[in-house]
């Protein structure tokens, strides 16, 4: 029985690193933009389908394709927020939510009207089986190279934050929009900047999703939900805080699931709104 | 306010009263199909105005508005159904349903602000929807069909079931459209614009936010909950995917709202029927239709952020509603001598 439980929350605590993972684009982009991006599960899914058909085309492994799509999703960020965003960013919360609302049913329907409805899953080859025996306990080692991952992302971004020149142009223009154009930084490239940043998470949380989980091109919003949740539950704009609201939020789903398999996405849920009402300032919220 | 403008108004608003009494006429030239889509059609427009009041005004810009919709059908059902209630009051339990779930889900999301919020109300949405599914008496996931001899008793026959259901609607949409704009003239709808031109300003002079926000809030929930009620009757069907359906009662209403004008009574009616001229060119396309629609909302955004109806206030110089109260002729103002 102990061991039984032991084992859910190992298994619910690494699949906790992919959602922590799934969190940091989004709490990037409401710490500095000050934007919910509702096509951020959406995104997520669209590079799934990009990394599964550049694999194939290129015939390489997922996990030597990632490097390779990273320019290019930061790119893509940065255009994004440069092009569309920047123009509706500011004013009021209202717009910048309906543009990529309305982002996010065209992904969804692009790609069901370019790829098909079919549910995929990505590869890594040998990798995907491969699994460590840890004092009685059978630990995959995808899962754990994922929570190695989201650790290193998280504390990659903190570094780049809080410790990098980028950093604080970023922190400066997220504190006074108005002072740090004053002083010659240009808060219209900070933004973009930060959005290429939330780009390459995308990609990273893209791949990982992929070798874990099945998608298909709607299953962008509940990663979304999942995503909103582990921000939520960590605190608004602790990057640390992601880490153990998305542990919270996988050994709740990993334990729920145990205990009837049609109640792991409900269980989730449930814990999260229990935990965000009796403490909506998240977990490890920020100072 | 030049003469001529007056004029235009004048024309708009009799135009709008023309839709109007062409509503209450429709049944006797139209057949079952054309009453069907008009049904669909009222419901939408409620849903829309609904969805314009916490958006547009409230500032509670909800993913989460068919959670009261799904609400409201599942109500239905297990009045009319498993209660036996009598089917008119068990569309009023539709109504209560609605806003009894509607005070604690104003606990959870109204916790969080701004854009927070939307994805708050998505949560709580997914909740009732996955609830739904767990539910024996009511089909579990894949749903029920309702009785015929429920069904019955909106009329014996198909065609005066079909009126029935059809004079529902538009007391219904008449109720919501009617009620709503004195909703908006009031104290309440005010203190709502005053906050949106100037927020500092507004509570200085004693407006409570929080107060309108949350009558807002509940007012719409009975609303979506009744659409609910009469959408089932209209499908005859409750599931938790169709009853709770995102894409039907809130992508398609977010949509209409946003291209119609948000901000303003005319923009979901505008929405609305653009929507449905839309959907019968376009509905054959699949997938097509949706990504059309997203795209022409995002131009609108950029365009003009108060939609169809905010470039044509422009072109008319006045609202057709006024919610307002300067629409009064020289009001206020000193006289000529």
């Amino acid at each position: 029985m102990f061991a039984t439980y032991l084992n859910l929350v190992v298994q619910g605590t690494l699949l906790g690193g992919l959602y922590a993972i799934f969190a940091l684009g989004l709490s990037l982009s409401v710490g500095v933009m000050r934007f919910v991006n509702i096509a951020h599960g959406d995104f997520i899914v669209l590079v799934s389908f990009l990394l599964l058909a550049l694999s194939a085309v290129l015939k390489l492994n997922v996990l030597l394709v990632l490097p390779l799509v990273i320019p290019l999703v930061f790119a893509a960020g940065y255009l994004l927020q440069r092009v569309l965003l920047q123009r509706v960013i500011g004013q009021n919360a209202l717009l910048p939510l309906l543009v990529t609302f309305g982002l996010s049913i065209i992904i969804q329907n692009g790609l069901l009207q370019g790829v098909g409805a079919d549910t995929r899953t990505l590869s890594a080859g040998a990798l995907d089986v491969a699994s460590l025996q840890v004092g009685g306990l059978s630990i995959g080692v995808l899962p754990l190279l994922t929570f190695a991952v989201a650790v290193a992302l998280v504390f990659g971004l903190d570094w780049l934050l809080y410790r990098s020149r980028l950093g604080a142009h970023i922190r400066a223009v997220t504190l006074d929009v108005a002072a740090a154009d004053l002083i010659g930084l240009s808060s219209v490239r900070v933004y973009a900047i930060a959005m290429g940043i939330v780009g390459i998470t995308v990609a990273v949380a893209a791949c990982f999703m992929g070798l874990r989980m099945n998608f298909d091109p709607t299953s962008g919003p509940s990663r979304l939900l999942i995503a909103f949740e582990v921000v939520v539950l960590g605190g608004l704009g602790s990057l640390r805080g992601s880490l153990l609201g998305g542990i919270v939020l996988g050994v709740a789903q990993t334990i729920g699931g145990q205990i009837d398999g049609a109640w792991q996405t409900l269980a989730g849920h449930l814990v999260f709104l229990t935990i965000f009402l009796a403490r909506p300032q998240g977990l490890l919220p920020r100072a | 306010m030049p003469a001529n403008q007056y004029l235009i108004i004048a024309t708009g608003r009799m135009v709008l009263l023309g839709g109007a009494l062409a509503l209450v006429v429709a049944p006797r030239f139209l057949d079952a199909g054309g009453l069907t889509m008009l049904t669909e059609f009222l419901c939408l427009l409620v849903l829309a105005l609904m969805w314009n009041l916490l958006a547009g005004y409230a500032d509670i810009v909800t993913v989460g508005q068919h959670a009261f919709v799904g609400v409201g059908a599942y109500a239905f059902y297990g009045a009319a159904v498993l209660l036996r209630v009598d089917p008119y009051l068990a569309i009023a339990a539709a109504a209560g349903a609605a806003f009894v779930i509607a005070l604690p889900a104003m606990m959870i999301v109204f916790r969080l602000r701004a854009a927070y919020l939307a994805v708050g109300t998505w949560v709580v949405a997914e909740v009732l929807m996955l609830a739904a599914g767990k539910l024996p008496n009511f089909g579990f996931g894949s749903g029920v069909s309702l009785p015929v001899a429920v069904a019955r008793e909106f009329g014996a026959r198909p065609a005066e079931r079909f009126a029935t259901i059809y004079w529902l609607a538009l007391a219904l949409a008449i109720g919501a459209f009617l009620s709503t704009w004195l909703l908006l003239r009031s104290r309440v709808g005010l203190g709502l614009t005053a906050m949106r031109d100037n927020e500092e300003a507004a509570g200085a002079m004693g407006v409570n936010l929080l107060r309108s926000r949350i009558i807002c809030f509940l007012w719409t929930a009975p609303f979506l909950g009744l659409a609910g009620a009469i959408i089932t009757l209209q499908k005859l069907r409750i599931s938790p995917a169709a009853s709770f359906s995102i894409i039907d009662w809130t992508v398609f209403v977010i949509f209409i709202v946003v291209i119609g004008g948000i901000g303003s009574l005319e923009g979901p009616i505008l929405g609305t029927i653009l929507f449905f001229v839309l959907r019968e060119h376009l509905a054959t396309l699949g997938t097509w239709h949706l990504i059309i629609l997203g795209t022409l909302s995002i131009a609108i955004i950029l365009i003009e952020p108060r939609g169809l109806w905010g470039l044509l206030r422009k072109a008319l110089g006045g609202d057709l509603i006024p919610v307002s109260h300067t629409a009064r002729a020289g009001f206020g103002k000193p006289k000529a001598p």
